[in-house]
């Protein structure tokens, strides 16, 4: 491990600022597991509803229209969102190497975040929702997600500004962009006319609302789960691999061509819709210029191991981070395919859709997150690695069988739905109606849950290890190293933390 | 398309401010010893800042101040 010693401070007086400030990220790190066994275990069940549609069991709270959005935000913002929380905090402490701006206000940042999830947990099974994809909660949760965000960017860029280091890393530049760019999508996505408590009306109307919704959904993939992510990558990466990212200067590129060129991919979701054609057009170009920051990254990030391919056979945490970025390559080659019209004509509406997300949300984000957690988890309890490696190589291996299954019935299941849609008979009558094909996908709706089922297997392991590792362990308050400049003891060779 | 009035100039005004922000990097320093800087994360015994690049945030009201005592 490329860790310094870890040193105690003598009292865990947080408020003596020369110690990092990780309570916060410790609570963000466990809430990030344990909302993603949570979220994860809700996919599993509505994967099961699409199978066998008695699961709902004729109740209202656990129908599939209820559930499937409970899902979506539980692992989107709840395991995602928690988890970008932690590292976030996490890296610009240690890149910064300064305490947490505003401890207290970080504190509200995660008790927020943790009432908005319980609270989309309560009302989205009730059926209250805003019915836009990703952005499903009612106005006054929406608000308290501003009251929360704002706060976050408060403590990160706060952060930021009080660093010590005068180079502000790339991890922190792709954190700042996410945090900023959600920001301005929610609150502009989210305007509604509320005309009761439970219950409100989008400021946008038909045509006009499906373009913000989209223009909000696909920078909320782009900024939320791939921006925020990439942050990850390149602190995590160079930091398990004991080795400098590839190209520095390479990732600098990566950062501005990927903010750059982001903004307008959204109208790819409304292909063939009554969204004028023109924009469509503009939506497929941006997304297909896209491939070049994004495999340009994805290249920084595996050549990371150049020279030293072995620590991938043997450090199964550096699976889960160089294969997370294999995903990330697939998922970002697919998704500007599909967003060819042409493409998109077969693809559209269908479970390839379904897929394709999941590869990147299993693959890339879920598994960039996993690997991410290893290296922070046992940090977070006085010690540099987890209580069983074997463990992670387990997890590691049963998660990669669930995502190869999940992705690979998904698009076969896809293709078959669109050429069957797709099908005519001679004399222009449909060849199969549309019961024949949910029919024909019922097999691979089974092995997806099978692969739904081993990932959620693979994050039980995840929690047995964690818990060991937090009992084997205790938390230690980590020293702040002392830059030369101005700290005179700092040559007496003192203990630091890197 | 009536929406187009909202996030073009929404857009334009981001484009803008990143190149702002992309222009305070570039002449901030921001990029000038890069290979340097993707090293300085790993280096685990030094406290990886000297003094060239120590901001000159903090260091004023720190400089005089007792460290903390171990």
């Amino acid at each position: 491990m490329a860790e310094g010693s870890l040193s105690a401070a003598g009292t865990a007086g947080t408020a003596d600022a020369t110690v990092y400030d990780d309570t916060v990220v410790r609570l963000f790190t466990l809430a990030s597991i344990l909302w993603g066994v949570v979220g994860m275990a809700v996919g599993v069940l509505i994967a099961a509803q699409l199978t066998w549609p008695e699961l709902n069991f004729g109740i209202p709270w656990l129908s599939y229209g209820r559930l499937r959005p409970l899902h979506t935000n539980a692992v989107i913002f709840a395991f995602g969102g928690c988890a970008l929380m932690a590292t976030s905090f996490y890296v610009v402490q240690r890149t910064s190497q300064v305490a947490l701006f505003l401890p207290k206000l970080a504190a509200f940042v995660f008790w927020g975040w943790q009432i908005v999830i319980v609270a989309a947990a309560i009302t989205l099974p009730l059926g209250y929702t805003q019915g836009k994809e990703y952005a499903e909660l009612e106005w006054p949760i929406d608000l308290l997600i501003a009251v929360v965000w704002v706060s976050y960017a408060v403590v990160f860029f706060g952060t930021i500004g009080i660093r010590k280091v005068r180079h502000i890393y790339v991890a922190n530049w792709f954190f700042g962009a996410f945090i900023l760019t959600v920001a301005l999508l929610h609150i502009v996505n989210s305007a509604a006319v509320p005309i009761s408590m439970w219950k409100s009306y989008s400021a946008y109307a038909g045509v006009q609302d499906a373009m913000v919704q989209w223009w909000y959904g696909h920078n909320a993939v782009g900024f939320f789960l791939t921006a925020g992510f990439l942050g990850m990558m390149y602190y995590f990466i160079p930091k398990q691999a004991e080795r400098p990212i590839y190209s520095y200067r390479l990732s600098i590129v990566h950062f501005w061509a990927l903010i750059f060129t982001y903004m307008w991919a959204g109208p790819h979701h409304l292909h063939y819709t009554a969204l004028p054609d023109w924009a469509q057009s503009i939506g497929m170009i941006f997304s297909l210029v896209l491939l070049a920051p994004s495999w340009g990254g994805m290249i920084n990030g595996i050549m990371t191991l150049s020279g030293a391919w072995h620590k991938l056979r043997d450090d199964p945490i550096l699976k889960f981070l160089i294969v997370s970025l294999s995903f990330y390559g697939m998922a970002t080659f697919e998704g500007p395919m599909m967003s060819i019209k042409t493409v998109n004509a077969l693809s559209h509406y269908t479970d390839w859709t379904v897929g394709h997300v999941h590869s990147g949300a299993l693959g890339w984000v879920g598994f960039m997150t996993i690997g991410s957690l290893y290296y922070m988890v046992p940090r977070m309890y006085g010690q540099t690695r987890m209580y069983s490696i074997k463990a992670i190589e387990l997890h590691f291996w049963i998660s990669t069988l669930g995502i190869v299954l999940y992705i690979a019935a998904m698009w076969m299941a896809g293709v078959m739905q669109g050429l069957m849609w797709r099908a005519v008979n001679p004399d222009g009558t449909l060849a199969y109606s549309f019961v024949e094909s949910v029919k024909a996908t019922f097999p691979f709706y089974m092995i997806r849950l099978a692969g739904g089922v081993l990932y959620l297997g693979g994050m039980g392991v995840m929690v047995w290890n964690v818990v060991k590792t937090a009992q084997a362990g205790r938390y230690v308050p980590l020293r702040i190293p002392v830059p030369h400049a101005m700290a005179p003891n700092a040559a007496l060779g003192l203990p630091s933390a890197a | 398309m009536d929406i187009l009035y909202l996030l073009i100039p929404l857009s334009t005004v981001l484009v803008l401010a990143i190149l702002g922000v992309f222009a305070w990097a570039l002449h901030g320093g921001q990029f000038e010893d890069l290979e340097r800087e993707g090293e300085r994360i790993l280096d685990p015994a030094s406290p990886n800042v000297d003094e060239d690049q120590t901001a000159v945030v903090g260091r004023a009201k720190e400089s005089g101040s007792e460290q903390a005592n171990f």
